[in-house]
């Protein structure tokens, strides 16, 4: 995994509560065995106006122009802001895969569900939760801002806008840890393998029958 | 100090070790495996050149793609195939369990589970499903991951995770005659919102979930993640037991013995402190039927379409009427004047028998209604299947004019053939009315059984107490 840098990048809004991963993935692209491939896709039945299948040309379809990733300089955003619960629904990390794809580095919403916030970090992609006050702030900014720029520095935990506000995120320490190294769970997880042996010999003769 | 929860007492149970920040070792019992979410992780491994820990505690069987019908000339959608066919290579290759298409075992990989008796009390559970949830009716601590965690499973036995907090649903009293568990679990999202549980285990409790079957409770857990939860449970208790022993993977003879002592402590102390309790009660609940795109837009059939001109909260008013509009639903429109072009009885949800032997009492003696284009019913495994055809039901439904299909997800998410065209109303025993969940366009009405094959019958909406 690669580590998450400081950046700035266009924010793009989508004003919806309670966005759910089929909406963000459609299922017709969950039968790729593959990890790659997913941005085009990347919310298809919003993005798009005509049905969409695996393997299509993409360019020959047909684009909403009305959604906001269809437009400039929306078309190039990293920074992706919705509302509540975002990403409910399925366990799909091809929805992570598709933001990632598309070139989303991260979203900021007041919630997410949980195992699409689980899967983000297992990604490289961060998740950022703001209270709706601030998530409020940043639509309107949108609305009525030519300059749709945010900072993300994960290191100092903090969002900052074009005009230099500051707005400050929590983030657990394990997670910031792994994020800005880059590190693979499974490695860390192998270091402690003696330990894992360990536990199994005590729990099966506490539980034989799930030997 | 207080005594623990059931969450408590499983989480210990597993806990292989812990950082000060709390970020834990969990380890992992059983992990059910299917071809949509595992062939990345199976990759993953190779690439890394890692074995995998323990192959033993995996399941694993095809689903999500499978057709329903014409089973004899197999996946015809190549990319589907592929799928599969990857999955039955890499078992075939590690030398794993898995119920390939046409073995009689093989079905929704939530329902199999706990039909093996794979699925046992105390038992730590995973898939990369979401709706492992289910799992949850047997006192097991059952959840959804994504494909890296899956990974992880198999390469480690364990997941990195941190304790959630403890919420408990309490449901007292008895239901009216006729409701059931969906009901139930639709009427709870309804009133906690499909983000309620976030953050949470929530264990159910109270007379009308305890007075459930398993077939009840496996609804009741399945959507825990509809209510925002990644984990539900109940308490094991002598359903729990009826249901479990017997079965192939379960513990036989001495070690069953050895087993129900210790499942004996599967429940909440007397005096075990929540983070957050719910009280329903059980007698408000009345057959629930969805109107929006999501769970949680949910009402009892009697009642109307919501209008969105009364939600004092902006968003959630805006959020309703993108929901009106998808669904093609007008505000203050009566449920149950509202028509349906097809019918979906089937689904990790509910598709067990108790199911179909809910949905046949309704439809036995009676006819779909001409204006209902489609009406299906797909059952949960193929033992499931061969059960329904000996007890008739089969013979019931297709006289009433719906097909009768070969196990899988199916109408569910639509990942086969099996799915709603654009702009077609669907009474649907599934999980999620998602925006295009069933198929692009698709409106889904989320129902039980028994209120599905009511639709059928009348051909839009209806209280099947009054049928």
């Amino acid at each position: 995994m690669e580590k998450f840098e400081k950046f700035t990048g266009i924010i793009a809004g989508i004003d919806r509560p309670n966005i759910d991963t089929d909406a963000i993935i459609p299922k017709q692209y969950l039968k790729s065995i593959k990890r790659s491939g997913f941005g085009v896709n990347l919310f298809d039945a919003w993005r798009y106006l005509d049905p969409g299948e695996p393997g299509q040309d993409h360019s020959r379809r047909r684009i909403n122009p009305d959604f906001v990733l269809n437009k400039d300089p929306f078309k190039d955003a990293q920074i992706l802001l919705a509302r509540e619960n975002f990403a409910c629904g399925s366990s799909r990390e091809h929805a992570v895969w598709a933001l990632l794809d598309f070139g989303i580095k991260a979203v900021i919403a007041p919630s997410f569900a949980d195992i699409f916030y689980n899967n983000s970090f297992k990604n490289g992609l961060l998740p950022i939760a703001l209270g709706s006050e601030l998530v409020d702030q940043l639509f309107s900014e949108l609305e009525s801002n030519e300059d749709c720029q945010l900072s993300i520095d994960l290191e100092n935990q903090v969002v900052r806008n074009a005009s230099g506000t500051e707005m400050a995120f929590e983030i657990e320490e394990f997670r910031k840890y792994c994020l800005l190294n880059g590190l693979d769970d499974i490695g860390l997880t192998m270091q402690h393998a003696e330990t894992i042996k360990a536990f199994e010999q005590q729990y099966y003769e506490k539980l034989p029958w799930l030997k | 100090m207080a005594g623990k929860t059931l969450y408590d007492k499983i989480w210990e149970l597993h806990e292989v070790r812990r950082d000060d920040d709390g970020t834990a070792l969990l380890y992992i019992d059983r992990h059910l495996v299917h071809e949509v979410t595992s062939p990345q992780a199976f990759e993953g491994l190779e690439i890394a050149q890692r074995s995998l820990w323990r192959k033993r505690s995996i399941l694993a069987v095809p689903d999500h793609n499978v057709p329903t019908t014409g089973l004899e000339l197999g996946i015809t959608d190549p990319v589907a195939r592929l799928q599969v066919d990857t999955l039955n290579q890499n078992c075939d290759k590690y030398g794993l369990t898995e119920f390939k298409m046409g073995d009689v075992r093989q079905g929704i990989v939530h329902v199999i589970g706990p039909e093996q008796g794979a699925t046992l009390p105390g038992m730590t559970v995973v898939c990369g499903d979401s709706h492992t949830s289910t799992h949850g009716a047997f006192a097991a601590l059952a959840f959804g991951i994504g494909t890296s965690e899956v990974e992880h499973v198999m390469a480690t036995q364990c997941l990195i995770q941190k304790k959630s907090k403890n919420m408990r649903v309490t449901v007292d009293g008895k239901v009216a005659e006729g409701i059931t568990a969906k009901d139930i679990v639709l009427h709870i999202i309804g009133e906690i919102g499909t983000a309620g549980g976030t953050g949470c285990t929530i264990e159910f409790a109270g007379e009308a979930i305890t007075n459930l079957s398993m077939e009840g409770r496996m609804t009741v857990c399945n959507m825990t993640i509809e209510a925002g939860a990644r984990a539900g449970l109940i308490a094991c208790d002598q359903t729990t037991l009826d249901y479990v022993r017997g079965r192939p993977f379960a513990p036989q003879g001495e070690a069953w013995e050895q087993a129900i002592t210790c499942w004996a402590d599967l429940h909440s102390d007397a005096d075990a402190v929540f983070d957050r309790e719910v009280v329903i009660d059980a007698q408000d609940i009345a057959p629930q039927v969805t109107w929006g795109t999501s769970p949680e837009m949910v009402c009892a059939v009697h009642q109307r379409v919501p209008d969105p001109a009364q939600e004092p909260d902006p968003i959630k008013a805006g959020g309703m009427q993108n929901a009106l509009d998808y669904m093609g639903l007008k505000a203050n429109t009566p449920l149950d004047q509202v028509f349906v072009d097809k019918i979906f009885i089937g689904s990790c949800t509910n598709s067990r028998i108790e199911d179909l032997r809910a949905a046949a009492s309704v439809v036995k003696g009676r006819k779909v209604a001409d204006s209902v284009k489609l009406a299906m019913v797909v059952p949960g495994s193929g033992l499931i299947k061969q059960q329904a055809e000996d007890e008739g039901l089969d013979r019931i439904f297709i006289e009433a004019g719906f097909e009768w299909r070969e196990p899988g997800c199916s109408m569910c998410l639509g990942m086969n053939a099996d799915q709603l065209g654009s702009g077609e109303r669907c009474a649907s025993t599934s999980n999620r009315n998602f925006e295009g969940r069933q198929g692009q366009g698709g409106r889904t009405h989320l129902v039980s059984p028994a209120m599905a094959a009511a639709a059928a019958v009348k051909g839009h909406f209806t209280d099947v107490r009054e049928l």
